[in-house]
């Protein structure tokens, strides 16, 4: 299986790869998969509490090829948004931008996940309710 | 010169060599000849080659020519020793005893054997990769008539003591079916020597073209028979109906011979490659090496890199070397190798092996080359991984209570 040209950019040249304080109340941090499935991702936000705004992201993937680059990818989107924004990035923008087969999509789903888990765990730091979120259905 | 890309997935098929070409070519064009056309000379040129080729693979094996039934390969082979010993013996009893690392052509049969009222053992395989004789034995009934144990194993190399598992099988009347298929043209086998009464192989393993393998099937203490799974003109002794792959069967005993004959020199130098690649990737922190090491195919090597995943890893140079990975992120089950599962290791372990495959073509450029590639990947890969990152801290991973998949 060749992997899409985006995909290999994002392996060879990841984005944002790092670890922010995650006992920080300003950073929520998102770990999901197992690793008795392949992949795990730790996806890190830093948020500006008075604005709301996303002012960095950070991750970490332990995955193939499509999995490294679903959460460059996430990270590079995150930056900049607010984190309702962020709440609607939806895992077949992902597939969509990076080409994935059908094979892959469960590694932007990863990513989807790992992003909602972040902002759930920064609102849960901030004393707010986590929001429930569907179950994916890939899983 | 080095040359890009470095082919090291040798398990799953060898280049063929030149002088197998050269044996084959004369027989697509020039004697086209059908070898069961008895009235004429293209017929006469088909049957005296494949007859010469028939005597190269059985010498191979230490077996006679009439032992051995030509098929398309290893697959085939073990569909019609295992399914025809089954059907052939059914008066005798019904139950096949086989081991959870065999190859999926001899585990899926089992699989179909069982749907036609038939009974499996699946033998479990010590951490090391080999069964359990004591397990054997204990494992044989009064209607037990087959035992199927692997030679070699395809993706850790572990060699199996056949030798052993077929005097247990003597003493209690049971035939021994191996799948010869790694092992045959890599390490001497001798079917007489190891007490193999059936084994599967094939040419494209063992620097021969794919399409043609062989089933050997014993004549002599005990005669076995098996009932064919191809009824057609009753080509090999009535075993396996088919017009023969002549061009094929020419390469086949083309690479049989010459197997034989560089065997020993051969080895010598792949297993210094072998063991210089091994030693030298063992020096990346967290690398393991999966399955018995002394009981061993020479040119196998299979290695685990804690924390990166298997696929990823491949990535950071397929593009130059040519390898195969335990992990299976691609398949819609995600599920990691079956073998590697099954010699008891962490799914963690599974999802990051390499299978290197050498071969007598390798160079020790090559060697040197894929080192230093995998080792940077390595590294690189486990800046970017969070378990890596934890194990770093001293997180016991196995505490961390993952999100099911």
């Amino acid at each position: 299986m060749a992997y899409s040209e985006k995909v290999i950019d994002h392996y060879q040249n990841p984005k944002n790869v790092g670890t922010l304080d995650k006992s920080s109340k300003e950073v929520g941090t998102g770990l999901v998969g197992a690793p008795e499935c392949g992949d795990v991702m730790r996806l890190q936000i830093q948020v500006d509490s008075s604005t709301g705004m996303i002012t960095d992201a950070k991750f970490k993937t332990f995955g193939c090829g499509s999995a490294i680059a679903s959460s460059s990818l996430a990270t590079e989107w995150l930056k900049g948004k607010s984190v309702d924004e962020a709440l609607k990035i939806d895992n077949m923008t992902i597939v969509e931008e990076l080409n994935l087969p059908p094979v892959k999509i469960h590694c932007s789903v990863l990513a989807e996940d790992a992003i909602k888990a972040a902002i759930n765990d920064y609102r849960e730091k901030n004393g707010m309710e986590k929001i429930k979120f569907e179950e994916s259905v890939i899983h | 010169m080095l040359k890009l890309p470095i082919y090291l997935d040798n398990n799953a098929t060898t280049p063929m060599d030149p002088r197998v070409f050269e044996a084959m070519s004369p027989y697509f064009l020039q004697h086209f000849g059908n070898s069961a056309s008895r009235n004429h000379p293209f017929g006469w040129e088909a049957e005296e080659a494949v007859d010469y080729a028939r005597e190269q693979v059985a010498k191979l094996i230490g077996a006679d020519p009439k032992e051995i039934i030509f098929t398309s390969g290893a697959t085939e082979a073990d569909n019609l020793g295992i399914k025809g010993v089954f059907e052939m013996y059914a008066s005798k009893g019904n139950h096949i005893i086989t081991a959870t690392t065999e190859h999926k052509a001899v585990l899926d049969t089992c699989k179909h054997i069982e749907k036609q009222g038939g009974e499996v053992t699946y033998l479990t395989v010590k951490p090391d990769g080999l069964i359990d004789l004591a397990e054997l034995e204990a494992a044989i009934k009064p209607t037990t008539i087959l035992i199927s144990i692997m030679y070699a194993n395809n993706e850790i190399g572990t060699v199996m003591p056949i030798k052993e598992i077929s005097a247990i099988a003597r003493k209690h009347g049971v035939l021994v079916f191996t799948d010869g298929t790694q092992a045959v043209g890599k390490i001497p086998v001798d079917v007489n020597k190891d007490g193999i009464d059936l084994m599967a192989f094939t040419a494209h393993k063992m620097y021969g073209p794919k399409g043609v393998g062989a089933l050997y099937v014993r004549r002599k203490n005990p005669r076995v028979k098996v009932t064919a799974q191809m009824d057609g003109g009753g080509h090999e002794r009535g075993m396996r109906s088919g017009t023969l792959n002549v061009p094929g069967i020419v390469g086949f005993g083309k690479a049989c011979e010459i197997c034989m004959l560089d065997m020993e020199a051969d080895n010598k130098r792949i297993i210094k490659l072998r063991d210089k690649l091994e030693t030298e990737l063992l020096k990346v922190e967290e690398a393991y090496v999966n399955g018995s090491r002394e009981h061993r195919l020479p040119h196998v090597a299979n290695i685990s890199f804690k924390h990166v995943e298997g696929e990823g890893l491949l990535m950071g140079f397929n593009k130059n070397i040519a390898l195969s990975s335990g992990s299976a992120c691609t398949s819609a089950s995600l599920e990691p190798s079956y073998v590697l599962k099954a010699l008891g290791l962490g799914d963690d372990l599974a999802h990051s092996s390499l299978r290197f495959g050498l071969s007598r073509f390798t160079t020790e450029e090559e060697i040197d080359y894929t080192i230093k590639a995998i080792t940077d990947t390595v590294l690189k890969l486990r800046e970017m991984s969070p378990l890596w990152e934890m194990y770093k801290e001293g997180i016991d991973l196995d505490t961390i209570e993952w999100s099911a998949h």
